[in-house]
């Protein structure tokens, strides 16, 4: 499998920052696979957000290189390729909504890239079927709930027919329940439709369910791997002022009181059958 | 405060043959509405412009009551209108009490003149009842496009507008957050002479500017993530078409012209 994001030595610092500041991204190096579904987690100022914005150039890089696709995001010519390439998706779910009507707006992005209406048609609504919300594109946006509404704007996406979506924050608005909507959703489509999710994150949860996750703190990567081997390192996760699943938490309890039981399990079903094993002997 | 009454472009969805017609026939049809009712002079064509309207609205199958609510906010100038007309018009006295006077001629403006006002807002509303924001705003978009080569912003100017009709609903539902949070800190906004209330206002107003720009920031970046660049080689989902009924439509109007410039000239 080929890269789609692939950043090397990428440094970066908002030009309008006093120079004494440290760069808000510092030498990050890093590829995601094409149809991989990958999780960012990091506290707030970690710069994970400012990494998400290199994804579609947003930002370019200060210093370093940034490819998408194996096109490099600095070239300005290439901006809307890129952008057609790399989906993003925000935190509210308000305001990225462009049109008052679902299956307007899902239409913008195609729209914008220039494809003849009657297959904009058909893009808007296998779009809208793949999210779930085809039987409301003829409503009002500001009827929905928020995770309806981040189902138009991902389909909004989808519609752009991307090789990757990026999700900045996409749950952090929402309610447990639109949370779940929302992941389930793109757990889909990247199952089904092998597109490359990045999902930006501070909820162990839901960067519990990527193939890999990416931990990020003071503008550096600290950790990376599968989410089972990541959260395994509860101390440099603690250090970096994040809380592992409460799962992996008690079992690293346990393990302190001098229980030998493993770290990795994730979901509620494997904790218990560990506390169970435990129980029994 | 009640926001949620507030209808702004309000729009009634149906199957009429109005709701079908064409948004752009529907915008020619009330320009050229509006000047016929300014070209009116005389009982008969006021009758023949009155009948027609009356007849398109029973055809919009809106409910009659829906028009008579729009009016009200005109209610206040109608009178204002009819008054002014009533009493300062010259010519063969009727009644006087002091300085005050009603003619005859004044008693006909009076009339022809709030019948104006109420057939102006009237026609405009059945424009707004029978056709969607989008549609209105993508009518008038290619309504407009001629003068695009003059250098005047017509795609531009059409975003703006279905962009603010897409938040006035966010903005009335913040607003009455706004409202309620600072309610609930104490202020207070029912009393107080007019003075105090529109200061009162300053707690909501601020709020919700701030919000503003940061909406306005946010869905920039989104709109460029979705490779918006203005309209260059920006295609649409709708296509707006021209079919029989809108052609009959415009006929239909520009015969009422006709119609009405004929009795304007040689009277009755």
């Amino acid at each position: 499998m080929s890269a789609i994001i692939k950043a090397e030595h990428l440094t970066f610092m908002y030009p309008d920052e006093p120079a004494g500041n440290p760069p808000v991204l510092q030498d990050i190096n890093l590829e995601i696979e094409a149809g991989s579904f990958v999780a960012i987690l990091g506290h707030n100022g970690s710069g994970k957000s400012t990494l998400a914005k290199h994804f579609n150039a947003l930002l370019t890089p200060t210093e370093g290189k940034f490819w998408v696709d194996g096109l490099d995001t600095s070239d300005p010519d290439k901006l809307l390729e890129i952008r057609g390439r790399v989906g993003m998706v925000f935190q509210n779910p308000d305001n990225q909504i462009v049109a008052s009507v679902v299956e307007e707006d899902v239409a913008f992005g195609p729209e914008n890239l220039g494809v003849p209406p009657a297959e904009i048609r058909e893009r808007v609504d296998r779009a809208l079927k793949m999210v779930g919300m085809y039987d409301m594109r003829e409503h009002s946006p500001h009827l929905l709930s928020g995770g309806q509404k981040q189902r138009v704007a991902i389909a909004g996406i989808i519609a752009m027919m991307p090789k990757c979506i990026v999700l900045d924050e996409a749950t952090a608005m929402l309610d447990p329940v639109g949370r779940r909507e929302t992941v389930e959703t793109i757990k889909e489509l990247n199952e089904k439709y092998g597109i490359t999710v990045v999902l930006i994150t501070h909820h162990m949860d839901e960067a519990a369910q990527a193939q890999r996750l990416v931990v990020m703190a003071g503008g550096r990567i600290i950790d990376d791997g599968h989410p089972r081997e990541v959260f395994q390192h509860v101390d440099t996760l603690r250090a970096a002022g994040l809380a592992v699943p409460e799962t992996v938490s008690l079992l690293y309890e346990l393990r302190q009181e001098g229980f030998n039981v493993p770290l990795d399990a994730l979901s509620d079903e494997e904790c218990a059958a560990v506390l169970a094993g435990l129980l029994r002997k | 405060m009640a926001l949620k009454d507030i209808t702004l472009g309000q729009f009634f969805p149906g199957h009429s043959f109005i709701h079908k017609l064409d948004p752009r026939s529907k915008i020619i049809f009330t320009v050229l509405f509006i000047v016929v009712i300014f070209l009116c002079k005389d009982l008969v064509s006021y009758g023949l412009v009155l009948a027609s309207l009356l007849v398109l609205v029973a055809i919009s199958k809106v409910e009659p009551k829906v028009f008579v609510k729009g009016m009200k906010p005109v209610v206040f100038i109608v009178v204002c209108t009819a008054i002014l007309n009533l009493f300062y018009t010259d010519g063969n006295v009727l009644w006087s009490l002091g300085f005050l006077k009603i003619t005859e001629e004044g008693l006909w403006k009076a009339f022809f003149m709030v019948l104006r006002i109420l057939m102006l807002i009237c026609s405009t509303l059945l424009l707004t009842y029978t056709t969607s924001p989008i549609l209105l705003t993508d009518g008038l978009e290619r309504l407009l496009r001629p003068l695009k080569k003059v250098g005047f912003p017509v795609h531009e100017l059409s975003m703006m507008m279905s962009i603010a009709l897409r938040f006035i609903p966010t903005l009335i539902q913040e607003t009455d957050k706004i409202i309620n949070a600072q309610k609930a800190r104490g202020a207070d906004f029912d009393s107080g002479n007019l003075m105090q209330k529109a200061k009162a206002l300053i707690p909501i107003l601020i709020p919700l500017f701030i919000s503003s720009f940061r909406r306005a920031e946010e869905l920039a970046v989104a709109m460029e993530c979705r490779c918006y660049h203005g309209d260059e080689g920006r295609t649409s989902l709708r296509q707006l078409s021209l079919h029989g009924r809108d052609w009959a439509f415009m006929i239909f109007i520009v015969l009422l012209l006709a119609a009405v410039c004929v009795l304007r000239r040689f009277g009755l």
